[in-house]
């Protein structure tokens, strides 16, 4: 179940114990587990923020904002109590990576979540966990359980005087809730539906608390940034992009997985070295380059380097490190079409432009792909998605509209070659690829 | 209405990690429903008091979450992805596969309530495609003829 890979150019930092047994809590302290929270103890809450400022580490979720940045807008003194939350609603399409985390380091997440607290004085840790990973909800329950008995948990945090209670929490099936203010909601025991900002969780959060949201593969960073110092993290990405991250490569490929490598890592070099290139012969046709609601890169703009800044440069997004790749018998139109399913199946329903965006895109692309598409249905499938972009609560209606809005212009002629009821093209795609190298 | 020990001791145990009764909705939810099967009326009607909330209150969140159902399953409910990374590498022929197998649709049940299937979104194994789950257990890089094996499994466990 959801094996391990690499490769020799992996370098190995959030991803250094998987495989090594780490859920043990002896075990993990064997691998130098809880030494970043006590120097992070002896640390000024300032210092620790700064580090983590200094290393460049920016959201694994998505938004890609420095991590560091969002720690120092929580308000030195709040009235209410202030929290820790980390979004483990890992649900983007071609995103697998956090539960890899919470299944082989627990302990890392727990630590990273206590070091979040120290740096802005919240003295409560959520660790939210999608329902259907209910598996590791029991490993983090048992990590969890393993930490107050040693005392790195509770009160008096390793003699610290210091008190941080952690607590698991778990989900029950929705996408939307992977964004941070319906993250809230669920955690407060209700729909899933986005709040307004400003103001942001880091001012009014959990119950009106201030509250700092991050990715589970973010506060697993913070320990090994605490460790090694913001400089060396820093230097291991291009400037303003420090770091590691998990890339989650999956599609058409001959050895899809998880592999960690520096950011600004060359996409080209991604798929052929790294995940072994196209099987059956076949050529790239596209890339979907961090999640589903990314823009898609065509195979000629695959020369680019696998980092925030890079990616934004070349018009799409590096996301939550899903890469799916898709071969050249992919049919663009089924797979905008599958994309706006899911969008619509997961649009709260909240904000108009989403929920009638969706639900009409949907509609035109089932349409259009069965061969029921006439010409102007291209401009209004653009169209229509482009009016949905910024016009909603949260992010998902973009998250709709960008890959459509893409998909559209830089695939328009497999739109055309739908037209006038001609079947579609591309029947072979979806073929199980059995020359996958990878066993089971 | 009467739950398990092990449920009463996490309802009790989760109540003291939350400032709001109310918070401990969504996973109790799950945990009722794993232990009952579905979220009959008397479940919804029992957590509402719990939590002093309506039972519309609880309706109302339940229709939200995809997982939660108020209608009976099957004892074994086959997930099956179909989303991008699983659709490139044979999802739709997975889940045909599935359909024709058992004999049910989406969100269908079999006569002997043994399975019920389901076409379902991302479920995060993406990199290990087609994936499906089986209640909770993953099922991964599946072909149908590994389908076939794994819904036999299931039945010889269910039928024993």
């Amino acid at each position: 179940m959801a094996s391990l890979v690499s490769h020799p150019d992996e370098v190995k930092v959030v991803s250094k114990r998987f495989g090594q047994g780490a859920t043990s809590l002896d075990r993990y302290l064997e691998l130098d587990g809880y030494k970043a929270v006590q120097k992070a103890l002896g640390m000024q809450p300032d210092a620790i923020i700064n580090e983590v400022k200094n290393s460049g580490l920016r959201g694994r979720g998505g938004a890609g904002f420095n991590t560091g940045m969002k720690w120092s807008f929580v308000p030195k003194q709040s009235p209410k109590p202030k929290y820790v939350l980390c979004n483990g609603d890992e649900s983007e399409p071609g995103t697998c990576k956090d539960r890899l985390i919470l299944q082989h380091d627990p302990h890392t997440v727990i630590e990273g979540v206590t070091i979040a607290g120290l740096s802005v004085g919240a003295h409560v840790g959520y660790i939210y966990i999608r329902g259907e990973y209910r598996y590791l909800s029991e490993i983090m329950h048992k990590a969890i359980k393993d930490a107050y008995a040693r005392g790195f948990l509770g009160k008096n945090i390793f003699g610290s005087g210091y008190d941080f209670d952690v607590y698991w929490h778990g989900g029950a099936g929705a996408y939307e809730v992977g964004e941070e203010s319906a993250l809230m909601e669920s955690l407060e025991g209700k729909r899933g539906i986005p709040r307004i900002r400003p103001p942001f969780p880091a001012v009014i959060g959990l119950w009106g608390g201030p509250t700092i949201i991050n990715n589970v593969e973010t506060l697993a960073s913070v320990p090994h940034i605490i460790m090694g110092g913001a400089d060396w993290y820093a230097g291991l990405g291009p400037p303003k992009n420090g770091g590691t991250r998990l890339f989650c490569l999956s599609g058409h490929l001959n050895r899809p997985g998880v592999y960690e490598l520096p950011l600004g890592y060359n996409l080209r070099k991604m798929i052929y070295d790294v995940a072994g290139g196209i099987p059956n012969g076949r050529k790239l046709k596209a890339v979907v380059p961090g999640g589903s609601s990314t823009p898609v890169l065509t195979a000629t703009e695959t020369d680019v380097g696998m980092d925030f800044d890079s990616l934004a440069k070349a018009g799409s997004m590096l996301g939550s490190g899903g890469v799916v790749i898709l071969d050249d018998a992919t049919c663009m139109v089924k797979f905008a079409q599958r994309i706006m399913k899911f969008y619509q199946h997961e649009s709260c329903g909240w904000c108009i432009p989403c929920r009638e965006g969706t639900d009409w895109l949907k509609k035109t692309l089932t349409r259009f792909h069965a061969g029921g598409g006439i010409k102007k249905d291209i401009d209004n499938i653009q169209y229509l998605a482009e009016n949905m972009l910024g016009r909603t609560f949260c992010p998902l209606g973009d998250a709709a509209a960008m890959p459509t809005i893409s998909i559209v212009k830089k695939f328009r002629k497999e739109f055309e070659d739908h037209l006038e009821g001609r079947p579609c093209p591309y029947k072979e795609m979806g073929v199980v690829q059995e020359s996958t190298v990878m066993a089971d | 209405m009467k739950f398990s020990d092990q449920f009463e001791s996490r309802f009790a145990e989760m109540l003291t990690h939350y400032p709001t009764k109310r918070s401990v909705l969504v996973p109790t939810l799950l945990f009722a429903q794993d232990e009952v099967g579905f979220l009959s009326d008397e479940v919804i009607h029992e957590l509402a008091g719990r939590l002093d909330l309506t039972d519309l209150e609880v309706r109302n969140v339940i229709s939200y979450y995809s997982m939660l159902t108020t209608k009976p399953r099957g004892k074994y409910n086959v997930q099956v992805c179909t989303n991008i990374a699983c659709m490139l590498r044979g999802s739709d022929e997975l889940f045909e596969h599935c359909k024709e197998r058992l004999g049910i649709g989406h969100k269908g049940t079999t006569p002997d309530g043994l399975f019920s299937l389901e076409e379902v979104e991302c479920i995060g194994a993406c990199s290990w495609a087609p994936a499906a789950q089986v209640n909770y257990d993953f099922h991964e890089n599946l072909t149908p003829e590994k389908m076939d094996k794994v819904l036999d499994e299931y039945k010889k466990k269910g039928t024993q």
